[in-house]
C-alpha cells in the first residue's frame, strides 16, 4: 500500500518542492544583483542562494515562506482579525455554499422538469448544453454591479455567480442520471401501472444518484472558483478573491501565494467532502465498496 | 514434435492464496495436429494455452515450442493467436485489421496487400475488405481475426474459445470452415472449447483436463477421418468418443460432488 | 402595461407552439428538433425586450437586446480587435501550448509506472483546483500583454488534458495488449498502433474540457491586469462605466467563441473517432 500509492506521491512532491526551491534562485537573484550593483557590495553564491529563498518580496516566494505565512495568518491570528485567511476563507466559503445550494437545487429541479415534459426538453436542454461551451464566468463582473446599483451587495451577488456556475453542470449531469433506467426497469413499473410520481420517486431519483455526485463534485468547484472572482471586480476587501486582488496591486507575492494556497485547500476539502458522503450514501444504497 | 511440455506447473499468487492453476502437465504435439483442449472452467485449459503463447510464465517444469522457449517462439512470431473475442480495432477496417501483424512485423506493402486479399478469401470475407468490424456481425468479425492470426504465415495457431460467444447455427458452419482450412494450410493447431461435440468435431487429439489443480485427466487420439462431414456427428465412432470424453470429465469432478 | 400583457401573451404562444411540436408527430425530424429550442430563444429574446421597454428597466440594470444588438453593430472592430487579442492570442496559443506540453508529459508518465502512480493522484487534484488563482502571480511574471494570459490558459488546460491522456493511454483491454504481445510488438509499435488510438476519446473528452477552461483563464486574467484591449479588459472598464449594452455584446463575442471553439474540437472528434460507440449514431 505504501510503497505502491502513497510512496510515489510523495517522491513527485518532493520533486516539485525541491523544483520551486531551484526556480526561486534564478526568478529572485536578478533583483538582489541589481540592488549590489547599486551599493557596490559582493556576495558568495551561497549567499546569493539565501537570499533568493528569504526576500520579503519576492517574485516567486520559497515554499517555507508561503508556508509560514499561511501558519501566521490562520493559527496565529484571530480568526475575525482581517489579516486572518480564516476568516477571508470563511467569506468566501459561505457564498460558495450558498450559491452551490441554490444552484443544486434549481438544477435539480429543471432537470426533473426536462425529464417529464418534451416541450421543455426540447426547447431548453440544447441551451444547457451550449452553457456548457461558453465562459459563463464571464457574466460575474455584471452580475455583481448590477445587484449593487439595486442595493444588493455582501454574500447574494457573489452567491448568485455560484449558483449560477454550478447549475447547469448539474442540469446536465441529473437529467443523464434520470434517464439512466433502462427499458426494462421502466417496464417493469409499467406493469405495476406506477404513477409518474412513483416512477420518479422509486426508480429515477435512485438511479441518477451517482450522476448527481459526479456533477455536484464539478458544480462545488465551480461554486468556488465563481465566489472568488466574483470577489475581483468591485474592489471587495474581504475574501479569498479580495486577497488575491489586493496582493496583486501591492506585489505582495507571499500574500498571494498563501491565499491561492488557502483556495486550493477550500477545493480539495469542499471535493473531498463531496466525495465522502457520496461514499456513504452509495453505500447506504447497496453499492458494493 | 513441435510443441512439447513436461512437468509443468503454475501456481498463481492471489489475494486468498496461491492457486495450482496447472500441475504436472505432460504433453506432445506433432506437427500437424488438431489438438483440443477440453474441461471446465478452472481447468488451466486457457492457461496452458497462455504458456503455449509465451502470455504466462510457468513456475516450473520445462515448455519448448519449436525447439525454442515460449518467450523466444512468441519474438520468433511462431504462431498465429485466436482470442475468444474478435477484438478488432474499431479504428482499422477489416482489411486494416488484418494488415496490423504484417505492419508490425514489417512486410512491404505489396506483400500486406497480397497477403490480406489472400487470407481474406481462405476465411471467406472477400469484399468486406473497407468495412469497420461493428458493421459485420459476430461470426463474420471471428472470422476476420482468424484471418488475422492467419495473415503472417506462422506454422501454428492457437485458438482460446474462439466461438464461444457464438449461437449454434454460426458455430457449425465456422467448425466446417476452420477444417478445411486446416486441410489446406496443414498448420498445427491448439484449440480450446468447452463444447464436447465441437471438440470431438475437430480433432486429431483431444485432451481432457479437469480444475483444482488444472491437470490432464486424458488424452485421446480421435480415430476419426481427417475428411469429416457435419453428419459424421452422428456416427457412432463419433458418439463412442464423445462419451469417453464426458467420462474423463466426470472422473476429473469427483471429488466436488 | 401593454407591453408586460405582450410579453405574457407571446411567452403563452411560443411555449403553445413549442408544446405542439414536441409532441407533435414530427417531433423527431431534424428541423423540428433544431427549431423548438430556436423559438425558445427567440420567444425569450422579446419578452427580454418587451419586459424592459414596459417596466422602463434603467439601461444600468438591464439593456433590452435591441440595444445590444445595436451596440454589437456599431463596435465590430473593437469587438474584433478584443476577440484577437483574448481568443487567438491568449486562449489558442495557451491552448496548444498547454495541451502539447501535457500530451507529451503523459506519454512519459504513462512509460514509468512509478511516475503515473505518483503524478497522477497530484495531476487529479490540481484539475479540482481553482487554478485561475494563479492568474495574478503569472501577470506579474509575465507582463500586462498576452503572454501572461496564455501561460494562464497553458496552466488550466494543462490537468485536464494530462490526467485524461494518461486514462485513455490505459484504456485498453487485456486481450488487446495480449495481441500486442503474440505480435513481438515494441513499446513505440503498440503505442501508435493500439495505445494512441484507443486514447483519443478521452484524449478529445479532456480536450473539449479545456476550451471553456482556456477562454475562462485568458478572460479571468485581463482582471488582474492588461494592455487596453480583450475581452476581459472590456467587460470590467464598461462594468466600471455602467456601459452594460457593451459588456453584453462582450458576452455574445465570447459565448460564439465558446460554441464554436468547442464545435471545432467536436467536429474534429468526429472525424477521429468515428468508430467509438458515441459517434457512430
Amino acid at each position: 500500500m505504501f510503497k505502491r500509492s502513497i510512496l510515489p506521491v510523495l517522491a513527485v512532491l518532493g520533486v516539485i518542492i525541491a523544483l520551486w526551491y531551484a526556480t526561486c534562485i534564478p526568478m529572485n537573484a536578478a533583483w538582489t544583483i541589481q540592488q549590489l550593483e547599486r551599493s557596490g557590495e559582493t556576495m558568495t553564491t551561497t549567499e546569493h542562494i539565501v537570499d533568493s529563498w528569504s526576500q520579503e518580496r519576492p517574485r516567486l516566494p520559497a515554499p517555507h515562506q508561503v508556508a509560514a505565512e499561511l501558519w501566521d495568518t490562520t493559527v496565529m491570528k484571530s480568526v475575525t482579525s482581517k489579516k486572518s485567511l480564516v476568516y477571508h476563507g470563511w467569506i468566501t466559503l459561505s457564498a460558495t455554499l450558498l450559491g452551490f445550494g441554490i444552484g443544486t437545487t434549481l438544477g435539480v429541479l429543471l432537470a426533473i422538469g426536462i425529464v417529464h415534459s418534451r416541450t421543455m426538453d426540447m426547447s431548453v436542454m440544447p441551451w444547457a448544453i451550449v452553457s456548457q461551451t461558453i465562459p459563463i464566468i464571464a457574466i460575474a463582473p455584471m452580475i455583481i454591479v448590477v445587484l449593487y446599483s439595486v442595493g444588493v451587495q455582501g454574500l447574494l451577488p457573489k452567491a448568485v455567480i455560484s449558483a449560477y456556475l454550478s447549475f447547469f453542470p448539474v442540469v446536465v449531469g441529473m437529467v443523464k442520471g434520470l434517464r439512466s433506467p433502462d427499458a426494462m426497469q421502466l417496464d417493469l413499473l409499467r406493469t405495476y401501472s406506477a404513477s409518474n410520481a412513483q416512477r420518479l420517486w422509486l426508480l429515477r431519483l435512485p438511479a441518477s444518484v451517482p450522476y448527481l455526485f459526479a456533477s455536484l463534485k464539478i458544480g462545488v468547484a465551480a461554486s468556488l472558483v465563481g465566489a472568488i472572482v466574483g470577489e475581483l471586480p468591485t474592489g471587495a476587501v474581504r475574501g479569498l478573491g479580495a486577497r488575491l486582488l489586493a496582493g496583486s496591486y501591492y506585489g505582495q507575492t507571499v500574500q498571494i501565494w498563501s491565499a491561492l494556497f488557502a483556495a486550493a485547500i477550500l477545493a480539495a476539502g469542499l471535493v473531498i467532502l463531496v466525495g465522502l458522503i457520496e461514499r456513504m450514501t452509495l453505500r447506504k444504497m447497496g453499492e458494493r465498496p | 514434435m513441435i510443441i512439447s511440455a513436461k512437468n509443468l506447473d503454475l501456481t498463481f499468487q492471489t489475494n486468498d492464496g496461491p492457486v495450482h492453476a496447472l500441475k504436472d502437465v505432460n504433453l506432445e504435439i506433432e506437427k500437424g495436429e488438431f489438438v483440443s483442449f477440453i474441461g471446465p472452467s478452472g481447468c488451466g485449459k486457457t492457461t496452458f494455452l497462455r504458456c503455449i503463447a509465451g502470455l504466462e510464465q510457468p513456475t516450473g517444469g520445462q515448455i519448448s515450442v519449436n525447439g525454442m522457449t515460449p518467450d523466444e517462439a512468441r519474438k520468433a512470431r511462431a504462431y498465429g493467436y485466436v482470442f475468444q473475442a474478435a477484438g478488432l480495432y474499431p479504428w482499422r477496417t477489416i482489411g486494416g485489421n488484418i494488415k496490423l501483424p504484417l505492419e508490425i512485423m514489417g512486410f512491404s506493402k505489396a506483400e500486406q496487400a497480397e497477403r490480406v486479399a489472400r487470407v481474406m478469401e481462405l476465411v471467406d470475407l472477400s469484399g468486406f475488405e473497407k468495412k469497420f468490424p461493428w458493421q459485420l456481425s459476430g461470426g463474420m468479425q471471428q472470422r476476420a481475426s482468424i484471418a488475422r492470426a492467419l495473415a503472417f504465415d506462422a506454422d501454428i495457431l492457437l485458438m482460446d474459445e474462439p466461438f464461444g460467444a457464438l449461437d449454434e447455427i454460426v458455430r457449425d458452419h465456422l467448425n466446417e470452415q476452420l477444417l478445411a482450412l486446416w486441410a489446406r494450410t496443414e498448420k498445427t493447431i491448439g484449440f480450446v472449447t468447452h463444447s464436447i461435440p465441437e471438440a470431438v468435431y475437430l480433432s486429431t487429439k483431444i485432451v481432457v483436463m479437469s480444475p483444482r489443480p488444472g491437470r490432464i485427466t486424458d488424452v485421446i487420439d480421435s480415430p476419426l477421418p481427417r475428411e469429416r462431414p457435419l453428419d459424421i456427428r452422428d456416427s457412432k465412432e463419433f458418439i463412442e468418443i464423445a462419451h469417453r470424453v464426458r467420462d474423463g470429465l466426470r472422473a476429473g469432478h469427483q471429488g466436488d460432488v | 402595461m401593454i407591453y408586460i400583457v405582450g410579453a405574457l401573451i407571446l411567452w403563452a404562444m411560443g411555449w403553445g407552439l413549442n408544446a405542439r411540436l414536441a409532441n407533435g408527430p414530427h417531433a423527431k425530424r431534424r428541423t423540428v428538433q433544431i427549431a423548438v429550442p430556436v423559438i425558445f430563444g427567440v420567444t425569450i429574446l422579446l419578452i427580454w425586450e418587451l419586459i424592459v421597454r414596459g417596466l422602463s428597466v434603467p439601461l444600468v440594470i438591464l439593456p433590452p437586446p435591441s440595444m445590444i444588438a445595436a451596440t454589437f453593430g456599431q463596435s465590430l472592430p473593437i469587438l474584433w480587435a478584443d476577440f484577437v487579442q483574448t481568443f487567438v492570442k491568449g486562449a489558442l496559443s495557451g491552448f496548444f501550448i498547454g495541451g502539447l506540453a501535457a500530451f507529451l508529459l503523459a506519454i512519459v508518465v504513462d512509460r514509468y509506472d512509478f511516475l503515473r502512480r505518483g503524478l497522477l493522484p497530484v495531476g487529479n487534484f490540481m484539475a479540482a483546483l481553482p487554478i485561475v488563482g494563479t492568474a495574478p502571480i503569472l501577470v506579474m511574471w509575465f507582463g500586462f500583454d498576452w503572454q501572461s494570459k496564455a501561460a494562464v490558459v497553458v496552466v488550466m488546460v494543462f490537468f485536464p488534458i494530462l490526467v485524461n491522456t494518461v486514462a485513455g493511454l490505459r484504456d485498453t483491454s487485456d486481450m488487446q495488449r495480449d495481441l500486442m504481445r503474440t505480435y513481438g510488438a515494441s513499446y513505440g509499435q503498440t503505442l501508435f498502433k493500439l495505445r494512441l488510438p484507443a486514447a483519443m476519446p478521452f484524449i478529445f473528452n479532456g480536450l473539449k474540457i479545456a476550451t471553456t477552461l482556456a477562454l475562462v483563464g485568458a478572460i479571468v486574467a485581463e482582471f488582474f491586469g492588461s494592455p487596453t484591449l480583450g475581452m476581459g479588459f472590456r467587460i470590467s472598464t464598461s462594468v466600471g462605466q455602467l456601459a452594460l449594452d457593451m459588456v453584453w455584446a462582450e458576452i455574445v463575442v465570447a459565448a460564439l467563441a465558446g460554441s464554436f471553439f468547442y464545435g471545432a474540437i467536436a467536429l474534429i472528434e468526429k472525424g477521429v473517432t468515428f468508430w467509438h460507440p458515441s459517434q457512430r449514431t
